[in-house]
């Protein structure tokens, strides 16, 4: 346990050092987003030394180690609000976002994949392989851009940029800042259903790439437990097709299965930034690249901490559920 | 089909009956009191008026502010009106403006407007000194001075003192601007926090008294304005305004062919000429003031010669550019001065003509060309200009390497004076003259501790004494004529000696649904109006 403890903090001083090492290297000057291009020289000066960045490097890192420490990530320098604020407001839209994501991936992928195996070389096999390979290829902006073309633009089936129409903006109280739950809690349905049809789409585009690689890992993982002897012996039995598919070849899958989900999980609420571009949807990923590029460190250091411990949390839940669903690990 | 199958088959279908359900709600157009706006609104660090200096900032500013003086939205050109302030009177010197306040206006709060408040803000802009204040402090406030100089000689008096006689134009000009706009004194003194004027409140709050109040702001994201009803200037027909921010103009356009935005701010020319046959949408023009230029640092032997500029100047595809890539988004606009600015020079003495170029060359010493790095923020629109030129110069034997960077980066290496050639663009800080002839013609002190990196001509390292005074005298003269032909005389000398190529002028296109009339994007001098939409 103090190991695992140990781990983790070890990890994230180094994350930490890293990317504050990478945003000082940088040759972006992160006075400049605070004064503007046309400040004076004065001016300049006084927010430089404002910001501290008159101080040697390991000062400043020993500075904001310490504020992290306390909780403080820092002031956003575009938003001029505590980085922690704005993260906690931001990222529950990535969150929401993510999770839809990967609940497409999971119902979709892992009977995709299981058919793929029990199919291997026949047609249902290829379809989802190269259905998984588009998924891999085709850049999601591109998707992502199609998607509501057709669906929004011309069908008119879902909404459109953005994670509500543009009126109901505020509406509801934010209590998780998930508008799914939110209005939920404040029991607007009408709200809930515009939210529904706004995450439709960017989750389903985002949830193509979960889809391709939870079904490309199912069909592996199943091909494999389908050539064990266990199978045979179960098919021998008598024990009906179905049963031997989905109970024993896809519950002895489902432990490796775990880490995949956390990991693609763990990688949509990372890497959704162009499909948050695209969509409007205002989370963590295009707050992160906003930042970067306005060389905003705070908020960049920030959102890393929070990446960081998603890796972190994720792995280790996905270690705890191991051990909950495979007793050999205990 | 086999069992498996079937069940991937329901699954399959679940999701896809499930998908045009959700949808639940129809798309209707927006409500008939409301105008909703997608835009890039990114750039709002504060809303703090003493601080505002980007165009979203600004763009908010007009709308929950007032100045003393303004514009008259529907005629921009016609120079400046009355706003918070009824009438002036100047005194014999020139140096004292006596500014009688409008009687009966009152802030979103409820207090009344006065001149204290008009003086506090003033004072507060002054004593705050964030990047915009130079346009108040160059007639010559100081912290230490800001009381004495601005202050209120009763509640509906206001008096300012400048430290010499300017031009009346210049002055009132100056307070038409962002930093110019009146504070609510009493709201923003109750949440000052450590002597701060309430700065740290207002960068995130508003207390103005123009058309609308600010119901929400959540940055990068949105915010939402609130009908003032008892506005000065008549109740806005708009009783909301959502103003959205949307990066993509793809994304844009199909809101607004959708009729979920009344109003698209960013749309690329491919997305205007995509919506030019949909008869729900218009497109409106507006000259902006931002200027498109690239300037040769003079410490850099080869660009410092005048016959190497004026090659240059005939090495741009001025037409083309503007016709092919930039199809009208931009004008060709040789002189710093924008378009409808006092003292604009309409000339446009150069264009593409390789020979000529090549001969000038030649007399300069420099018949075989030479290397030369362009610096360039990696913007689609300047990379395609920097690639523009870097084809045109090549013609004449000129090789050029485009430094491409972000704008932070860029702008770096600009103010330290390490580029060789920088691609950039420059937009007027103020509604006069001056605000560009400082910027492009006046720089005093060229030495590099002098530090003037807020001037072009100093990051250029462009040592003008002679042209520097002729501006200075420009800023002086009273007389609105004589003030203009000085400008168009200086622009004209900058227009055929300098290091500077000014190729064009900004013009912004607005996608409207076409039952929205009345919007004012504010030209080349001022932001956006909301309140004179109608629909």
């Amino acid at each position: 346990m103090i190991h695992t403890v140990l781990t983790v903090a070890v990890t994230f001083v180094g994350l930490l050092f890293v990317t504050f090492i990478i945003g000082r290297v940088m040759p972006i000057d992160p006075v400049l987003s605070v004064v503007g291009d046309k400040a004076s020289e004065e001016i300049y000066q006084a927010a430089r030394l404002a910001m501290g960045l008159d101080k040697p490097l390991y000062v400043q890192f020993a500075y904001y180690l310490g504020d992290v420490l306390k909780g403080d990530l820092g002031t956003s320098l575009l938003t001029a609000r505590p980085v922690a604020e704005d993260i906690a407001r931001v990222f529950p839209a990535t969150l929401e976002l993510a999770t839809i994501a990967t609940l497409f991936g999971v119902v979709l992928g892992i009977p995709m994949g299981v058919l793929a195996a029990v199919n291997q070389g026949r047609w249902p096999d290829q379809v989802v392989r190269v259905l998984g390979l588009f998924g891999y290829s085709m850049p999601v902006f591109w998707l992502g851009l199609i998607g509501l073309l057709v669906f929004y633009g011309v069908l008119g089936w879902v909404g459109g940029p953005g994670r509500l129409d543009i009126f109901y903006d505020g509406m509801i109280p934010q209590v998780t800042g998930a508008i799914l739950i939110d209005s939920l809690i404040a029991g607007d349905l009408e709200i809930f259903a515009n939210a529904v049809s706004h995450i439709v789409l960017p989750a389903a585009v985002l949830g193509y790439y979960s889809i391709a690689y939870i079904s490309r890992m199912t069909r592996s993982f199943m091909l494999e437990q389908l050539s064990q002897e266990y199978i045979t012996t179960a098919r021998v039995k008598g024990i009906s097709e179905t049963q031997v598919i989905w109970r024993h070849a896809l519950g002895n899958v489902l432990v490796p299965l775990i880490t995949v989900i956390a990991l693609s999980y763990a990688q949509l609420l990372e890497g959704s930034v162009l499909t948050e571009t695209v969509f409007a949807w205002p989370g963590l990923g295009f707050y992160i690249t906003n930042a970067l590029l306005s060389a905003d460190m705070a908020a960049v250091l920030g959102g890393t901490v929070v990446v960081g411990a998603v890796f972190v949390g994720l792995n280790l839940l996905s270690d705890l559920l191991y051990r909950l669903v495979d007793p050999r690990a205990r | 089909m086999n069992a498996l199958a079937k069940s991937f088959a329901v699954a399959a279908l679940a999701v896809s009956v499930a998908l045009p359900l959700s949808s639940g709600q129809s798309y209707a157009a927006t409500p008939a009191d409301t105008l909703v706006i997608a835009t890039r609104i990114d750039d709002i660090v504060s809303l703090d008026p003493a601080e505002i200096f980007e165009f979203s900032g600004g763009d908010l500013a007009q709308n929950v502010y007032d100045t003393l003086v303004a514009f008259e939205p529907s005629n921009l050109s016609g120079g400046y009106v009355p706003g918070l302030a009824e009438s002036w009177t100047i005194s014999e010197d020139g140096k004292t403006y006596s500014f009688k306040m409008r009687p009966g206006v009152k802030f979103h709060s409820g207090n009344p407007v006065t001149a204290h408040d008009a003086a506090f803000s003033l004072q507060r802009a002054v004593i705050l000194n964030k990047t915009p204040s130079f346009i108040l402090t160059q007639f010559g406030f100081t912290a230490e001075n800001a009381k004495e100089k601005i202050k209120a000689v009763d509640d509906m008096t206001l008096t300012i003192e400048t430290d010499k006689k300017y031009a009346t134009s210049f002055v009132l000009n100056c307070l038409t601007a962002t930093i110019g706009n009146i504070v609510d004194m009493k709201l923003a003194m109750e949440h000052e926090k450590d002597g701060d004027m309430g700065y740290e409140w207002l960068k995130t709050n508003s207390a103005g008294s123009g058309a609308y109040s600010l119901r929400g702001w959540k940055p990068n994201e949105n915010y939402v304005l609130e009908a003032n009803e008892n506005y000065w200037r008549g109740a806005p027909a708009m009783k909301r305004v959502f103003v959205r921010h949307i990066s993509e103009s793809a994304t844009q356009r199909l809101l607004l062919e959708k009729g979920d935005v009344d109003v698209a701010r960013n749309l690329s020319p491919d997305d205007v000429a995509g919506i030019s046959g949909n008869g729900d949408l218009r497109i409106d023009e507006d000259l902006r003031g931002r200027i498109m230029y690239f300037s040769l640092n003079q410490e850099v032997p080869v660009l410092a010669k005048p016959k190497v500029q004026e090659a240059m100047r005939y090495l741009v595809d001025y037409e083309g550019m503007a016709n092919t890539f930039l199809r009208g988004q931009y004008t060709v606009h040789q002189a710093f001065l924008p378009l409808t600015y006092l003292g604009e020079l309409k000339d446009k003495p150069y264009k593409l003509d390789v020979a000529k170029a090549k001969a000038l060359l030649a007399e300069a010493g420099e018949a075989d060309g030479f290397d030369v790095k362009i610096y360039v923020r990696n913007a689609q629109e300047r990379l395609e200009i920097g690639q523009s030129l870097q084809n045109t110069f090549a013609q004449a034997g000129i090789k050029a390497t485009l430094e491409v960077a972000t704008g932070k980066q860029t702008l770096g290496v600009y103010r330290a004076r390490k580029h060789e050639i920088y691609l950039g663009a420059w937009g007027p800080d103020y509604p006069d003259p001056h605000t560009n002839a400082d910027t492009f013609a006046h720089n005093p002190d060229n030495a590099f501790e002098a530090k003037n990196t807020g001037k072009l001509a100093w990051r250029n390292a462009w040592d003008i004494p002679e042209m520097s005074k002729e501006t200075e005298a420009a800023v002086q003269e009273s007389d609105r004529d004589t003030r203009a032909e000085m400008y168009r005389k200086i622009q004209k000398d900058h227009q055929m000696a300098s290091p500077f190529v000014v190729m064009l002028q900004k013009i912004e296109q607005t996608g409207l649904r076409k039952n929205v009339t009345g919007l004012y994007t504010g030209g080349a001098v001022s932001s956006v109006y909301y309140w004179t939409v109608k629909k």
